[in-house]
């Protein structure tokens, strides 16, 4: 590098520069004509179509900009994470579809994760009906329209007895036509403080069993992580716990009329659509999870077998990492279609960011608005989740020379 | 040496040869290793078995054994007393006898009904032809051009003799392979100008392709779809009107385009650099470089995931629902509106399913057949 940089003859890399000559002979001017020409051209039909839009806006005297979003929405909300009532503005209405998107994103690609790689493996398996089962499993849902799916499992939802004859599967656990309700306890401080605690420990685990695992790479002897993790996830929380008072006070759903009361509540909208993204995406992600597998070479298993591991040891210690490369970024366009899926919810009523722009836009007319809503949602939605999976696996990529 | 190999072929005349152990060979061999391996798999076996065999016969006498085909019609009404009695024990087909024209074709003329028959008959030949390795050619071109043409007569009539069928009446499996069809035939060549777009030197090029990749690839289908149905119309000028299918039509084709543009860069990418500069160096043009190097190399390879991507697309066109398009989804979800059929949506859907997993699992096992094909050469 520094004979170069002294040489003058290496000084300047690649062929010496020619002038620009005005000829259609020269391709830097063929070039140049080329971009003038297709920016032109796209400049002109976006000229054109916004010049219509102002045009035909004024003709039917819609106002534009996003002042409607202050004003009443006057929209019920059937679930919300937050508190609603119709009388709030156009923009807390929004911001609940918001978090009703993101609630069923996150929920539907843990689940869908953990049943994906569960089939995947399944589909590998020694075993031949298992591996068969799971191939039919994958080759049927993957063949029909999610839509339809969701259409599917929402008229068998509303298909179930209504709540006075309501199945009951376990006990304090009921499936109606109005959907599940589950047993919880009364939420107090002490229960937020217990939780925080948990998550302080999962922390504290995690960066203990990196220092542990230092100390292994150093001197090579293995260490339990386990005893001190279940300390610090388990008995500090439950230390917390006791230390308010132990407060446990059941909270199980019992039929009071025509309803239930009490317990928490799955909506047969968001059950619905929870089933019909898990269960799809879960058939993808099986065979994201089979090829990586597959791919990993023969010898991988077999070094590791001479060594005498177990076949579920294998799996998670030597074939998993290195399957990880190849799984993790179609991995991530599964869950960006999860999410991006997750719009189908207008269909069977369950209101997400989706389902409230639209009613919004039928209010208020701002037909523009509404929909730059929904899009600048999700590609916000997808823009994080691509820039967090690409940093995940820039941490796990192979480090080469 | 030679002593002890006649003494031992004097002293043992040649034994017949026995077959191999029945546990070594044959099915029980098979079974022991591939279902009874260990106490686990057994285990995972004898669970599987018992839960395969109690659905099946769950489903057969749900579907089959206390099933009702067909119900009296009484005045035009149909009499769904007996389905309803049977509901949750038996399945009501009496729903798929009486609509099934109505699911197929929708509000379309009920004497004409053989026209989109046709249709969906000519469609499938086509896929049939298009999939046969012998019509890879440039033959392809016309043969859709005119199957598309004959298409469009049939579908609009006005012509031969056939009456006139406005656009509105359209309805059912026929609306559904239109979208898709014509869809792709759009959206193919959109996506390789957008794949070239995209790997191109030229910067103001590379960047209007890589955002509206980015752009489409980023937002639902749904979100298209709207901004077709109720924003198209604010984009034309006055008096100026596009049709519902086809604003809808476009709306797939801008989508489909930017999925099949990242599949067909891929193949771009996976071509060795040396195609490129030789093709450079005998002095081609960019086109002509494009049209008889690159392409027809690039297409091949990605000829799988492209499939891949039709499947998807295919299913996808079933999203018009939520904008009102009557496609075979939608024609479904109507059938079951009216009061006599209302609670029998399984029946319905399930029928649908059968429909579209036809068409889908069709192409599937094509596209792993062809995969296989295409790479013989590297398996040894």
């Amino acid at each position: 590098m520094s004979s170069s940089a002294a040489d003058p003859r290496f000084a300047s890399a690649g062929p010496p520069k020619r002038p620009l000559r005005l000829s259609w002979g020269d391709e830097r001017v063929r070039g140049i004509f080329w971009q003038v020409l297709v920016v032109g051209i796209v400049g002109t039909v976006i000229w054109w179509l916004w010049s219509n839009t102002v045009h035909n806006l004024e003709v039917r005297r819609i106002a534009t900009g996003f002042g409607f979003l202050s004003r009443e929405a006057g929209l019920p909300i059937g679930e919300s994470l937050i508190e609603y009532d119709p009388s709030n503005t156009y923009l807390r209405a929004l911001t609940v579809g918001v978090l009703n998107t993101l609630k069923v994103a996150v929920i539907g690609i843990v689940l869908a994760t953990i049943l994906g790689t569960v089939i995947g493996i399944a589909r590998l398996s020694n075993n031949w009906l298992l591996s068969k089962l799971a191939g039919v499993y994958i080759e049927v849902i993957r063949d029909l329209p999610l839509l339809l799916q969701l259409l599917f499992w929402y008229t068998i939802l509303q298909g179930l007895p209504g709540p006075r004859q309501a199945l009951n599967p376990v006990d304090g656990v009921f499936l109606s036509n109005r959907g599940m309700k589950l047993p919880f306890i009364e939420w107090t401080a002490a229960h937020w403080w217990t939780l925080l605690a948990m998550v302080a420990g999962i922390a504290l685990t995690w960066a203990y069993a990196r220092v542990m695992r230092q100390r292994q790479y150093a001197d090579g002897q293995p260490r339990k992580v386990w005893p001190a993790g279940l300390a610090l996830i388990v008995g500090v929380p439950l230390a917390v716990w006791v230390a308010f008072g132990a407060p446990f006070t059941p909270d199980i759903p019992v039929l009071r009329g025509f309803n239930f009361r009490g317990g928490i509540t799955v909506s047969p909208e968001f059950f619905a659509l929870l089933i019909g993204l898990v269960t799809y995406t879960a058939g993808f992600i099986a065979e994201v999870v089979r090829a990586g597998i597959q791919s990993v070479q023969h010898g991988q298993w077999e070094a590791a077998q001479a060594l005498g591991l177990r076949r579920g040891e294998i799996l998670r210690k030597i074939v998993m990492p290195q399957a990880l490369r190849v799984i993790i970024p179609p991995l991530t366009s599964n869950y960006l279609n999860l999410t991006k899926n997750s719009s189908l919810a207008v269909a069977i009523g369950y209101q997400d960011i989706v389902s409230i722009a639209n009613t919004t836009l039928n209010q208020t007319g701002q037909a523009i608005e509404g929909i730059a809503i929904i899009m600048l949602v999700y590609l916000t939605i997808s823009l994080s989740i691509s820039l967090f999976m690409n940093w995940y696996n820039a941490k796990i990529a192979l480090v080469e020379r | 040496m030679s002593d002890i190999t006649l003494d031992a072929a004097a002293r043992a005349p040649e034994a017949a040869p026995r077959s191999a152990p029945i546990t070594a060979i044959g099915p029980i061999a098979w079974a022991r290793q591939n279902l009874f391996g260990s106490w686990w798999s057994t285990a995972v076996t004898l669970v599987l078995a018992y839960l395969i065999v109690r659905w099946t016969i769950g489903f057969v006498e749900w579907a089959f054994l206390n099933a009702i085909w067909e119900v009296p019609v009484v005045n035009g009404q149909a009499q769904t007393q007996a389905c309803r009695e049977i509901k949750g024990v038996g399945a009501c087909w009496a729903v798929i006898t009486e609509k099934h024209r109505f699911i197929l074709f929708g509000t379309y003329p009920f004497e004409q009904h053989w026209r989109p028959a046709l249709v969906c008959l000519l469609f499938v030949g086509l896929y049939v032809v298009s999939a046969m390795r012998r019509f890879w050619t440039w033959h392809l071109v016309p043969i859709w051009a005119v199957t598309l043409t004959v298409i469009g007569v049939l579908m609009w009539g006005g012509v031969f003799g056939l009456p006139y069928v406005p656009q509105e009446r359209w309805g059912g499996l026929p609306i559904t392979l239109i979208l898709s069809t014509f869809g792709l035939a759009m959206a193919f060549p959109l996506a390789i100008l957008v794949a070239l777009g995209r790997r191109s030197k030229l910067p103001a090029i590379k960047m209007l392709c890589v955002l509206y990749v980015e752009l489409i690839r980023g937002v639902p289908l749904i979100s298209l779809l709207f901004m077709a149905s109720v924003m198209f119309p604010l984009f034309l000028p006055e008096g100026m009107n596009i049709d519902k299918l086809l604003r809808a039509q476009i709306a797939i084709t801008l989508f489909a385009g930017a999925y099949l543009a990242e599949v067909v860069r891929a193949g771009l990418q996976a071509l060795p650099r040396g195609q490129y500069e030789a093709a450079d160096a005998i002095g081609l043009s960019y086109w002509q470089k494009t049209g008889l190097i690159i392409l027809p190399q690039a297409l091949r390879l990605v000829i799988p995931p492209l499939v891949n991507t039709f499947i998807g697309f295919f299913k996808d066109t079933s999203l018009v629902l939520i904008i009102g398009i009557f496609d075979l989804l939608t024609a479904g979800k109507t059938a079951i509106v009216e009061p006599a059929w209302q609670g029998f949506g399984i029946e319905v859907y399930v029928t649908i399913g059968v429909i579209y997993f036809v068409f889908c699992f069709a192409m599937s096992k094509y596209s792993q057949d062809l995969e296989r094909d295409l790479n013989r050469h590297r398996r040894r």
